[in-house]
């Protein structure tokens, strides 16, 4: 694991996450700028996932590979769908509902960094 | 009456994406573990794969938001919330037959307890926009 990049990650989408939680107090719906954050992360989520598989070949470890990937593809998947289904949403709770898809981000880089290192 | 369609607006927008990434979680793990380890644990995978299939009829009929899907979800969500304390108790019980977590055991402790209040929560909401 690039651990670097599994923190930056992490924060970048807790971020993320204060900033959609702040725009549902605020009663107002995601914007651009939410989107370019998460962006960012997703462009981080890809570069992981090329990563993870290139260490994942090339390591010692007893590393349970299937889960592995699992998480890499999942991790890619769930900000895109929580945006669709964000903005498909006019109240603030559209900001709610990608607020909780960003917190799925950090829980899936602990997932992958406890299979890594155990 | 209100309109059916309320289920998928206003706060059950969080709760169906919630239930939108058990759905895809649980199906995946549940999918791996079959797959390449089935003989470890048959009965924790199968009932993974119950809980999977749940998870996904929930989401969708949530999502759907039209009476009929709205009675999908109420039956989904009953048998969820029936499942989770009933694995949850038997995980503690006779923690022998449950070698291998399910997304159910120990009443969901491995995902923060979530599995646990989110039927409640299923359940709540489509009351209160029945």
């Amino acid at each position: 694991m690039f651990e670097p990049l599994t923190w930056a990650l992490v924060a970048l989408s807790l971020v993320a996450m204060v900033f959609a939680i702040v725009l549902a107090v605020l009663d107002k719906r995601i914007n651009w700028t939410l989107l370019a954050i998460l962006a960012v992360v997703e462009v981080g989520l890809l570069a992981q996932l090329v990563i993870g598989i290139i260490q994942l070949t090339g390591t010692d470890r007893d590393v349970s590979g299937v889960f592995f990937v699992g998480y890499l593809i999942g991790g890619l998947i769930v900000l895109p769908l929580g945006a669709l289904w964000a903005l498909a949403e006019s109240s603030r709770w559209g900001a709610g509902a990608l607020a909780f898809a960003c917190l799925v981000i950090p829980v899936v880089e602990q997932r992958l960094h406890v299979i890594w290192t155990t | 009456m209100t309109d059916p369609a309320a289920t998928r607006h206003g706060p059950g927008r969080i709760l169906i994406l919630v239930y939108g990434v058990f759905a895809l979680a649980a199906t995946a793990r549940a999918g791996v573990q079959i797959a390449t380890q089935f003989d470890q644990a048959p009965i924790a995978y199968i009932l993974s794969a119950v809980a999977a299939v749940i998870y996904i009829a929930a989401t969708f009929a949530l999502a759907r938001a039209t009476k009929v899907s709205r009675r999908v979800a109420t039956v989904a969500i009953v048998v969820e919330l029936v499942g989770v304390i009933a694995i949850g108790a038997f995980s503690y019980a006779v923690p022998e037959d449950f070698p291998e977590a399910t997304v159910w055991s120990h009443f969901g402790q491995g995902y923060g307890f979530v599995p646990l209040v989110l039927p409640i929560l299923g359940l709540l909401w489509l009351r209160r926009t029945s």
